[in-house]
């Protein structure tokens, strides 16, 4: 366990950017932006994702929630620069998480300032690349709204999950579980009975959050928050499934707090790309952040609150969140003991 | 037959809960598992309500197979663990309630049944059942397991940590509900209990010592026992091992009870060895055997 903890911590919690996913936006297509787009795509901090053909395409581009930011030439840029001694390129950022959205302009104009530096050697009137940055999404650089979808993630699971699987186990502390099985309930009848409680609450939750977060913190909903709350039920059932699940591993009410706290709070604060973005941990992290439901969930709930998205561009990750709950269910229902033993 | 038991054995990785164990209780039976901690009374209970699978042998309950058809059992049988397993923080009241509602019943449905026992508990209705004395405890796990009217009444150990009037009325109470025509198999470590069932088996480690009425078992004692008494209980059991013609010596009460190798047993001879090793006070007298007195001899 201490191995896993120090490996998780070292490897997940960083603030350094790798493998960033970008867009390139080229109006010029001339040497020295292709110069520049190479620098770029040669250095380990970004991977070139896309070329976009127009302005348009950009949203469309960041909906869909791979790409981080876009670079966006203008027209022209060699003749500029010759001509004018400056260009102007466009870093354009998607600040749903703004500490990572910080780390890529800074890291995009490090690259900038060392490429003109190296145009500028024996030169007698400085070439200037000028960078202008756009954040979107979240312009003012919030970090409330990285932590709200973050935050609810982190209640939701918790009051589902661990709360469940406590009070089943709790059943089984007590003995009124050995009561239960000698009488003609089902388990089916005796988990529903114990869920419902905890669906409702989790409800309750969810909606207290959404509405602190838009009247105080003043946190925009751009989405249907029908889609919302519908997500947001997934994510409960999907979080009460583990639950579930835990309390059939589980004995005691010590060992199910312990699993769901090890098991599921770690894992959704240090790989759910909550607070340290995914694109920058070793490749093994990123498939271990795949099974993990939080992840799946944030991406949800950030596009539908800060991106404005619809079914269209979560269609996916509403699946996955949804196999994944099939699969907790079956597996608690074969792993359900209908004995002592 | 009621309840019926063929060679069940059961194991704890290495530890050998139960071991070859057969017997059967008939219809309308008060029949008691005797025997002290740790012999496997617990055991067999969890076998019978279908909470455990035996690893060999085969046993049903009013008919059905406590494997194939554990479902059936489950709804024909109530049940009372050792352990006070009831909802801690639910009133009498609500606890009542509840087990009636999951049996598919109600309080008023069967309240002829429970009547006796619920008047003692009544005044307490809206007290939490985690609040209440072990006696009482006791009542109202009773009352759970009595709500759905059940064929075969399965109580474990229901009179550990009661006190002595609430455990006479316990029993009292057993005996009424036989009479109501269930079929009642109850554990006990109390060998004073023993004589209040119809049958008994006497159990020690897994093993069945010994299958009969109450009665025989203590008829079938083959030694003639005396009371001894002296002013040092520990001395005088010390002296007593110490005997050349001693067969079986234990404490009981104020007395032990003493048993001779011989056939003609003399009071007198005994009389002096005590009173040379310097005991006073001393008084021999013949009793009656118990259940207790069969065990330990069985036990042997």
């Amino acid at each position: 366990m201490p191995i896993a903890q120090i490996m998780l911590f070292g490897f997940a919690i960083t603030n350094e950017i790798n493998n960033v996913d970008i867009a390139i936006l080229d109006h010029s297509k001339d040497t020295t932006t292709e110069e520049i787009i190479n620098k770029i795509s040669a250095s380990k901090y970004f991977t070139i994702n896309q070329m976009i053909a127009s302005e348009a395409d950009i949203e469309p581009a960041f909906k869909k929630g791979k790409i981080k930011a876009v670079l966006n030439f203008e027209k022209d840029f060699s003749r500029n620069l010759i001509r004018d001694r400056k260009a102007t390129i466009q870093i354009i950022t998607d600040a749903t998480a703004p500490n990572t959205a910080n780390s890529v302009t800074n890291y995009i104009n490090a690259i900038l300032q060392n490429y003109q530096q190296s145009k500028n050697e024996g030169v007698q009137i400085d070439y200037q690349i000028i960078s202008q940055i756009r954040m979107i999404y979240n312009p003012e650089l919030k970090s409330v709204f990285m932590f709200v979808p973050g935050v609810m993630t982190i209640i939701l699971m918790l009051v589902s999950a661990m709360m469940t699987s406590i009070s089943i186990t709790r059943e089984k502390e007590l003995g009124t579980m050995e009561i239960l099985l000698v009488s003609p309930l089902k388990p089916s009848q005796v988990i529903i009975g114990k869920v419902v409680p905890y669906i409702f609450l989790s409800i309750i939750n969810a909606a207290v959050i959404v509405l602190l977060s838009i009247f105080i913190f003043k946190m925009p909903v751009q989405g249907s928050l029908f889609l919302l709350g519908a997500e947001s039920v997934l994510f409960i059932i999907t979080s009460l499934a583990l639950g579930i699940l835990i309390s059939t591993i589980a004995e005691t009410q010590q060992a199910a707090m312990m699993i769901s706290l090890m098991g599921l709070m770690l894992p959704v604060i240090l790989l759910s790309g909550f607070i340290f973005p995914i694109s920058s941990m070793p490749v093994p992290l990123q498939l271990i952040s795949h099974i993990i439901p939080a992840k799946w969930f944030i991406i949800i709930i950030k596009g539908i609150m800060l991106k404005g998205v619809g079914m269209a561009y979560i269609w996916k990750e509403t699946l996955i969140l949804i196999g994944m709950t099939i699969f907790f269910i079956g597996l608690s229902v074969k792993k359900y003991k209908i004995r002592l033993e | 037959m009621s309840i019926t038991l063929n060679h069940i054995s059961k194991s704890y990785k290495k530890l050998k809960a139960v071991q070859d164990i057969s017997f059967n209780v008939e219809p309308g039976e008060l029949f008691g598992l005797i025997g002290p901690d740790g012999a496997g009374k617990t055991t067999i209970f969890r076998i019978i309500t279908t909470l455990l699978i035996p690893d060999a042998g085969t046993a049903s309950v009013a008919g059905f197979d406590v494997i194939k058809d554990y479902q059936a059992i489950r709804n024909t049988v109530g049940y009372m663990p050792g352990r006070f397993s009831l909802y801690q923080d639910l009133t009498v009241e609500e606890n009542l309630t509840f087990f009636a509602t999951i049996f598919g019943t109600t309080i008023a449905e069967n309240y002829d049944l429970i009547e006796d026992i619920y008047v003692q508990i009544e005044p307490f209705k809206d007290r939490r059942a985690g609040k209440l004395s072990g006696g009482m405890k006791q009542k109202l796990a009773l009352c759970c397991a009595l709500i759905h009217k059940p064929k075969v009444l399965f109580l474990d150990e229901p009179t550990s940590g009661v006190d002595p009037v609430s455990r006479k009325e316990f029993w009292e109470m057993l005996k009424r509900l036989q009479q109501k025509g269930i079929t009642i198999l109850v554990s006990t470590p109390y060998m004073d209990e023993a004589a209040l069932c119809d049958r008994i088996a006497l159990i020690q480690d897994g093993k069945i010592l010994e299958i009969d009425a109450p009665e025989a078992i203590v008829n079938k004692f083959p030694k003639k026992i005396y009371n001894v008494g002296a002013d040092n209980m520990y001395k005088l059991i010390r002296t007593l091992q110490g005997y050349e013609h001693l067969y079986s010596v234990f404490p009981f009460g104020e007395f032990v009870h003493y048993t001779d190798k011989r056939d003609s047993f003399e009071a007198a001879d005994l009389k002096s060895y005590l009173k040379n090793a310097g005991l006073t006070d001393i008084s021999i007298e013949a009793t009656q055997p118990n259940i207790e007195d069969a065990f330990m001899e069985l036990a042997k």
